[in-house]
């Protein structure tokens, strides 16, 4: 029914990015450099960071929606699906972007148009990758509002976005991302902009709808909780690169990266004594401030001269890696004391 | 939405009635007296007299206004002092000759500046955005006299193409019609088109950095989908308003076109009356000008909420 849909390979990964870097024109330093993960189908990969760390542009750039003109792509080793994914590719691109591979956004409040009824939006994508008649792509946006828990969508069809509430912008972003049955959905930091209570009833429509068609999901988010709560692979993103990835059972409990290490003790805990919390001194580096080497030297307490080139990467088992001169966390801790 | 508009319909009202008697009393204030250019160069104090006595300019001035804005509602506005025809017959006989000029002038101005803004938006800091930037530039420096002329010097005269001057009414021959006013309204039109130009690009700039946008480039439309219908149906709300006020102005702008093409028409009138103390007439013109005004304002109002629905919804 939809052209554009790749058949998952079950062997490959749904998306295998093996090296992405790419910078923004007119600057000699890459803002992403050497990016290297990938999602299974039913899998759900977290990318963590701060801020600025470049977590959204890596996926923007997946989906072709940064504009060619202000970004150069370096190194593009990805694939979709078992095939070679060229990110200059536009039109190829375009015809992924809603069909097999969708994403959904921070700001559910500015993500719908606000001139257009978000049936006739949802209709739209299906409409965009079939030949399905406005009618039939009416239906199938009523029995996806339904899916993404809207009560009376044959009504909430109609109403224009500044007629529904925050999370319920959501749920439309995500019956429109999911319409045409993606192998990947992309959601860049999906409740950082809602109340707590919706934010895990959002989490909890994006896990069951992923148990029900076992999309892969990459979820781009700040939030350890977030990442606790669905993840089953994290990769810390720190100024443009992969600091550290692997299942996240053994990033939570076996951090090896200096940063991750600080992520982790940044967040507050309930149980124990009330103490300051711990942060991570310093901020990420601009493309025009970062360091030769590890791009965390900046900013490390095991920092030494040796930072100032680049790190290795060390692997630890299980698909867990680190890049840094010192790892594994032993071997810091003997270096520092 | 009706109460909307009937409400808008009533809070013009007072304004009506304000400008009603700012046309009046500035009449009054004027120099010269229309009674003496009248009376010709005898100045016969029984003429004087009568002359004063039938257009009522010995009652108190709040009288003479009563009278005035009485008639008006009742669609009179007295007669041309100079030639003795009622002003609503004068102005009903030109206006329709300056609004087929300024709908031609706004049918060009938005079917040149609209595309040219979004393309310039949509291809910005390339070639084509600055040179739509530079023809838009000299489409707003450009006098217009100096357009019409040069126009009519090249084009009439030495290619002979169009007409250099008058007036075909369009019921008589529509084809004959259009094509003596469209270099009139070319001339009219360019500083519009440049205007409309400039606010669609930033309308567009603003509207496809949005949210929106990006999102209906990761549903796969085309390009030409996401400018053409999401961001530009976004743009179109000031630029309709926009429009719709600068449509106004327009007619008030053809004065100097039409004088420079002789075309009979408000413009013309305009000047005529001014010219000879032809103070029903000026007033006439001016009540019915910001009646005009008035009315565009208030489709403006109109149209920005049809394009707005949010607003909608509310009133």
């Amino acid at each position: 029914m939809v052209e554009t849909l790749v058949e998952p390979d079950a062997a490959a990964p749904v998306l295998d990015v093996r090296d992405l870097s790419l910078r923004f024109r007119g600057f000699d330093r890459d803002l992403l450099s050497g990016l290297r993960y990938s999602v299974r189908s039913g899998e759900t990969l977290c990318i963590v960071g701060e801020s600025g760390c470049g977590k959204s542009v890596a996926s923007l750039a997946l989906m072709g929606l940064l504009p060619p003109t202000a970004v150069e792509i370096g190194a593009a080793d990805v694939r979709f699906c078992g095939e070679p994914l060229d990110l200059g590719d536009q039109a190829r691109l375009r015809s992924l972007r809603g069909a097999s591979m969708a994403m959904i956004f921070q700001e559910p409040m500015t993500s719908l148009n606000p001139a257009f009824r978000i049936g006739d939006q949802i209709a739209e994508a299906v409409m965009a990758h079939s030949g399905a008649t406005p009618a039939e792509a009416r239906e199938r946006a009523v029995a996806m509002l339904r899916k993404v828990g809207i009560p009376a969508p044959e009504e909430r069809l109609n109403e224009y976005p500044h007629q529904l509430s925050g999370g319920m912008r959501q749920r439309v972003m995500i019956a429109m991302a999911l319409v045409n049955d993606p192998a990947l959905l992309i959601a860049d930091e999906p409740t950082t902009a809602l109340d707590v209570t919706i934010q895990a009833q959002i989490l909890d429509l994006i896990r069951d709808l992923q148990a029900e068609t076992g999309m892969a999901t990459i979820m781009i988010t700040h939030d350890l909780g977030v990442v606790a709560e669905i993840a089953t692979d994290v990769a810390v993103m720190y100024a443009g690169t992969i600091v550290e990835a692997g299942p996240v059972e053994r990033i939570f409990n076996d951090p090896q990266h200096p940063y991750t290490i600080g992520l982790m003790s940044s967040v507050p805990r309930l149980s124990g004594p009330r103490q300051r919390l711990t942060t991570v001194p310093g901020t990420v580096p601009t493309p025009q401030t970062m360091p030769d080497g590890c791009r965390f030297s900046t900013r490390c307490p095991f920092a030494r001269p040796v930072c100032a080139t680049d790190p290795p990467e060390r692997e630890f088992g299980a698909g867990h890696r680190a890049l840094c001169h010192f790892a594994p966390l032993e071997t810091m801790l003997e270096r520092s004391a | 939405m009706l109460s909307f508009i009937l409400r808008r319909i009533l809070i013009a009202i007072p304004t009506i009635l304000l400008i009603s008697v700012f046309v009046f009393s500035l009449q009054k204030l004027l120099p010269g007296d229309p009674v003496l250019a009248m009376a010709g160069e005898e100045r016969d104090p029984e003429v004087i007299a009568f002359l004063r006595e039938k257009y009522r300019l010995n009652d108190p001035i709040p009288v003479q206004y009563a009278h005035w804005v009485g008639n008006a509602v009742r669609g009179d506005l007295g007669m041309s002092l100079r030639t003795n025809q009622p002003v609503l017959e004068l102005i009903g006989e030109k206006l329709p000759v300056t609004i087929q000029l300024a709908t031609m002038a706004m049918i060009f101005a938005m079917g040149i500046g609209i595309p040219a803004g979004i393309l310039s938006a949509v291809r910005k800091g390339t070639v084509t955005d600055y040179v739509a930037n530079v023809v838009a530039l000299s489409g707003l420096s450009i006098p217009n006299f100096w357009l019409g002329i040069m126009l009519i010097l090249l084009v009439s005269v030495k290619w002979q193409l169009l007409p250099a001057s008058g007036y075909v009414p369009f019921a008589d021959d529509p084809w004959r019609s259009v094509q003596v006013m469209l270099m009139p309204a070319f001339v009219l039109g360019t500083a519009l088109a440049a205007t409309l130009m400039r606010h669609t690009r930033s309308a567009m700039l603003t509207v496809l950095t949005s949210d929106y946008v990006r999102t209906a480039r990761a549903k796969g439309l085309s390009e030409r989908r996401v400018i053409l219908k999401h961001a530009f149906r976004n743009a179109l709300t000031p630029i309709v308003t926009l429009s719709a006020l600068l449509f106004g102005e327009l007619i008030a702008g053809a004065v100097l076109t039409e004088q420079i093409f002789t075309i009979p028409g408000f413009g013309k009138l305009v000047v005529d009356a001014v010219f000879n103390r032809d103070y029903a007439v000026v007033q006439g013109i001016v009540l019915v000008t910001a009646v005009g005004f008035i009315v565009m304002n208030l489709l403006a109002d109109v149209a920005y909420v049809l394009l707005n629905p949010r607003l909608r919804s509310q009133t």
